[in-house]
């Protein structure tokens, strides 16, 4: 593993090395969103809420403690998987539109909460976090990510999760415990928005109040949205176009935010469903067996 | 000894009384049918014996054990399925995935199991396929099994929520409208499947209907509902000559 | 003291509760969270400021010259962003097209003003008077009978007008009201213009009551207006006029007798145990649900 960051290091330039490594991160807490709301129709609107209390747990106890990393990873998401359990339960009583309000409120307060912080640093945040966080680890992490979302999407667990998503009144009818799967599926989105949380407090070695705030419970929602709820490829796509795309823009330098809000705009004009929204492997296959068809039927 | 037995169930809505003391005794492996006009409380009856709404009033016994207030997936855990009058599936879960995420979750494999591929996870996922082949194969709709639900026709979704409403092996099925938007043959067919349903499964079929041919032909006993009250209840021959349900509903066709 | 405080949130509070209004409305309508109320508000300060800097207007004039302005902003944004989605597609689309309309409001007024804040000459003499134990600003006062009237006028406009009455049609039933021959754009965009008119007042008087603009200041202001919407219960026009001023006092007062540094939870905190206890807010209707 050493041998592979040392040749990676080697040959990417570090520019595009940090942003393999930020897209690399996005990807994680996008996947966790992903559970929450794509998956499982529960709109958080909150996820740097997750993402803050990640890092700054995962800070804390490698700055103050000076516990090993790993420890620091797993306290970080431990500590956001139970928030989103706390979060989960107003879920049960509230639907859409007021759950996420719920969920902005969520983040606001934890922003505020460490705005006022003392270990934590107050409103100047915490520098001096070790740099932890390396290219293959982020690989290797998010391919564990990958992996395992995917076997939980695909297993009759996640299709209920869609199923709350689609019909919950069906879905209790069925004998799906709609009530249990809602807050599991905060309590995993929260999980790996608190990885994603610790990993970048990691890799940024310094946080602050301010890197958490409601732009980027809306930069996390925007990739799920992107890419197509409840999509893997999607989320992964989503987490990696909105991560570069805003590096490109910087030289168009204060236009940036003009652009990427035109765009978000523009996207949901065309592509309201995502780019990958409802597509399948299967239904690729077929269209192409369908157009070979057409011929002999005409 | 019934399956079902409700005593004295009344359901309100902010005042607005929907069932209004309803007592009904379903016997076991019977088809039993409840018919009325628009409104009369049917599909408020059926949300309330699936626990979608709690009743007000009254008991409710199934198989002996009191569910009233129990939530949905609790009372459908325990042997109750049940189709919707306006069709609800899972619309963007293939037919397969319909039918297999209805299955029996009493003893389903958990979180971990599932993410980390155990044998019981293993176990149940072939175990699920195969029964939900093998219904989807019953209803027809095995070339379709890997389509989208909203992809489906009409009559292909009634089945398919039959389909669903059956792995899981209910000992009730409650059936809202089957017949809804059917045609004639369609109508036959139908009957035809609830009678090998019933026959095949061994279980016991409660169904609201509209159509009136259908409904005295297989129903076995009715009970007849008039603004959330059972106005009669007997045999399909029993039923068309009472005087209050021709004067209260059928006398508009008779 | 108390007395005081009570006043100010008053204060405060009217100013949340004339832009709770715009989210609400369009709620009632259209069942969105038009996130981009928050930047109407942003550029009704900022149109006033122009007004008052550069013409050298009185603030009744700049007020007016504000809600204009921002009627027809309003009515654009629904018109580009929000327009060609209706009816055709998830309700997670048009909410994320209005965080982009948001987005790119803010950036746009930070390109053409800065990112700095900005003050409000003096337009008002800041005479104050003693009501009992109060001190009462001419500011506060404005603020107050402007926020009143320009409420009571809503209920009016909305309970006896012609577009009032097919306003109230359309968020019953917007699908029914057009089969009944309303036209149902032309009621949107009235509903989008109002509210919009109503945002703007709020941000030309905030702007010179605490004497500070800046494109950002729409962001926090607006996510917390909509949290006063869903505190009164959403699509409930006396229920956001509730939550606002109930929110502002709270906020005062938290702020007066907790802490100031946790001025920004305060109502957040609030929103949150108040839904988990009535989940349809204060004043909104308990929905059923439909099977």
């Amino acid at each position: 593993m050493r041998f592979l960051e040392q040749w990676i290091t080697q040959i990417i330039d570090p520019y595009y090395l940090r942003i393999i490594i930020l897209v690399g991160i996005n990807i994680i807490m996008a996947l966790g969103l992903n559970i929450t709301t794509g998956v499982t129709g529960q709109l958080s609107m909150g996820h740097a809420g997750f993402m803050s209390l990640g890092a700054y747990t995962s800070a804390i106890v490698s700055l103050k403690m000076g516990a090993p990393f790993w420890m620091a990873l797993l306290a970080g998401s431990t500590i956001a998987a139970v928030f989103g359990f706390i979060i989960g339960l107003p879920a049960l009583r509230l639907e859409g539109d007021y759950l996420a309000i719920v969920t902005i409120g969520f983040a606001e307060i934890v922003r505020v909460f460490f705005l006022n912080f003392e270990p934590g640093g107050k409103a100047v945040g915490l520098s001096g976090i070790p740099q932890e966080t390396s290219f293959t680890l982020v690989l290797l992490i998010t391919l564990v990510v990958i992996f395992f979302t995917q076997r939980l999407l695909s297993s009759r667990l996640g299709k209920a999760m869609y199923a709350v998503r689609e019909n919950e009144i069906a879905a209790e009818a069925c004998g799906i415990n709609t009530t249990h799967l809602k807050v599991l599926s905060f309590v995993l989105g929260a999980f790996l928005g608190g990885l994603g949380g610790a990993l970048y407090a990691h890799y940024m070695y310094y946080i602050s109040p301010q890197d958490f705030d409601f732009m980027r419970s809306i930069e996390i929602l925007n990739m799920v949205v992107l890419g197509g709820l409840g999509s893997i490829p999607g989320s992964i796509l989503g987490a990696a176009i909105l991560t570069i795309l805003p590096e490109m823009l910087r030289v168009v330098a204060e236009y940036r935010m003009l652009f990427y809000g035109a765009l978000l705009v523009l996207l949901m004009i065309f592509r309201p469903n995502g780019l990958f929204g409802d597509m399948r492997v299967y239904d690729l296959i077929k269209t192409r067996r369908a157009k070979g068809e057409k011929p002999c039927q005409s | 000894m019934p399956v079902l037995e409700l005593r004295g169930i009344s359901q309100e809505f902010g005042g607005l009384r929907a069932l209004d003391g309803i007592d009904l005794q379903v016997p076991r492996h019977a088809i039993f049918g409840i018919i009325g006009p628009n409104g009369a409380g049917k599909t408020t009856l059926f949300n309330v014996i699936t626990g979608i709404y709690p009743p007000t009033e009254g008991q409710l016994l199934f198989q002996q054990q009191p569910i009233a207030s129990w939530s949905s997936h609790k009372v459908a855990r325990l042997g109750v399925g049940r189709t919707f009058q306006n069709i609800r599936l899972f619309n963007r879960l293939s037919v397969l995935d319909n039918v297999k995420v209805a299955a029996n979750w009493n003893r389903s494999a958990g979180f971990w199991a599932s993410i980390l591929g155990l044998p019981s996870y293993s176990r149940e996922q072939k175990h699920c396929q195969e029964k939900a082949e093998a219904l989807i194969d019953m209803l027809g709709l095995y070339d379709k099994r890997m389509e989208y639900a909203q992809s489906l026709s009409y009559g292909e979704q009634r089945r398919l929520e039959i389909a669903r409403a059956l792995i899981a092996e209910p000992s009730l099925l409650l059936l809202d409208e089957p017949a809804a938007g059917m045609n004639s043959s369609e109508k036959i067919e139908l009957m035809d499947l609830i009678w090998k349903i019933r026959d095949d499964m061994q279980l016991t079929i409660l169904l609201v209907e509209h159509d009136m041919h259908l409904v005295m032909s297989i129903c076995e006993q009715i009970a007849v509902l008039d603004y959330g009250r059972k106005i009669a209840e007997g045999r399909p021959e029993q039923i068309k000559s009472d005087p209050r349900v021709i004067q209260s509903y059928l006398g508009v066709e008779a | 003291m108390i007395w005081q405080q009570l006043l100010n949130g008053l204060t405060l509070g009217s100013t949340y509760a004339l832009i709770a209004l715009g989210y609400t409305m369009v709620y009632g309508i259209v069942q969105l969270i038009n996130f981009a109320h928050g930047e109407i508000y942003m550029v009704g300060a900022f149109v006033g400021l122009f007004l008052v800097t550069v013409w050298d207007a009185n603030l009744a004039v700049a007020m007016l010259g504000a809600m204009a302005v921002c009627m027809l902003l309003g009515v654009l944004v629904e018109r580009i962003a929000y327009r060609p989605l209706r009816g055709k597609s998830s309700r997670l689309s048009p909410l994320i097209s209005a965080l982009g309309a948001s987005i790119f409001l803010s950036t746009l007024m930070a390109l053409i003003a800065g990112v700095n804040t900005r003050r409000y000459p003096a337009v008002q003499d800041v005479g104050s008077y003693a009501l009992g134990p109060v001190q009462l600003s001419s500011m506060q006062v404005i603020i107050l009978l402007v926020s009143a009237a320009l409420m009571i006028g809503l209920q009016f406009l909305v309970a006896h007008t012609r577009i009032g009455k097919a306003m109230r049609a359309c968020s019953q039933d917007l699908d029914a009201s057009a089969l009944m021959g309303i036209n149902v754009n032309r009621v949107i965009s009235y509903t989008f213009a109002i509210g919009s008119a109503l945002a703007a007042a709020g941000g030309v008087m905030v702007g010179v009551y605490y004497n500070a603009v800046w494109p950002y200041m729409g962001t926090l202001a607006g996510l917390k207006a909509f949290a006063a919407a869903v505190l009164g219960g959403i699509g409930s026009i006396p229920g956001a006029m509730l939550g606002g001023l109930t929110l502002g006092i709270l906020e005062i007062m938290g702020v007066a007798y907790i802490s100031s540094s946790f001025k920004d939870a305060i109502a957040f905190g609030i929103l949150i145990i108040v839904l988990i206890i009535r989940p349809q807010g204060i004043l909104g209707e308990k929905i059923n649900k439909k099977v």
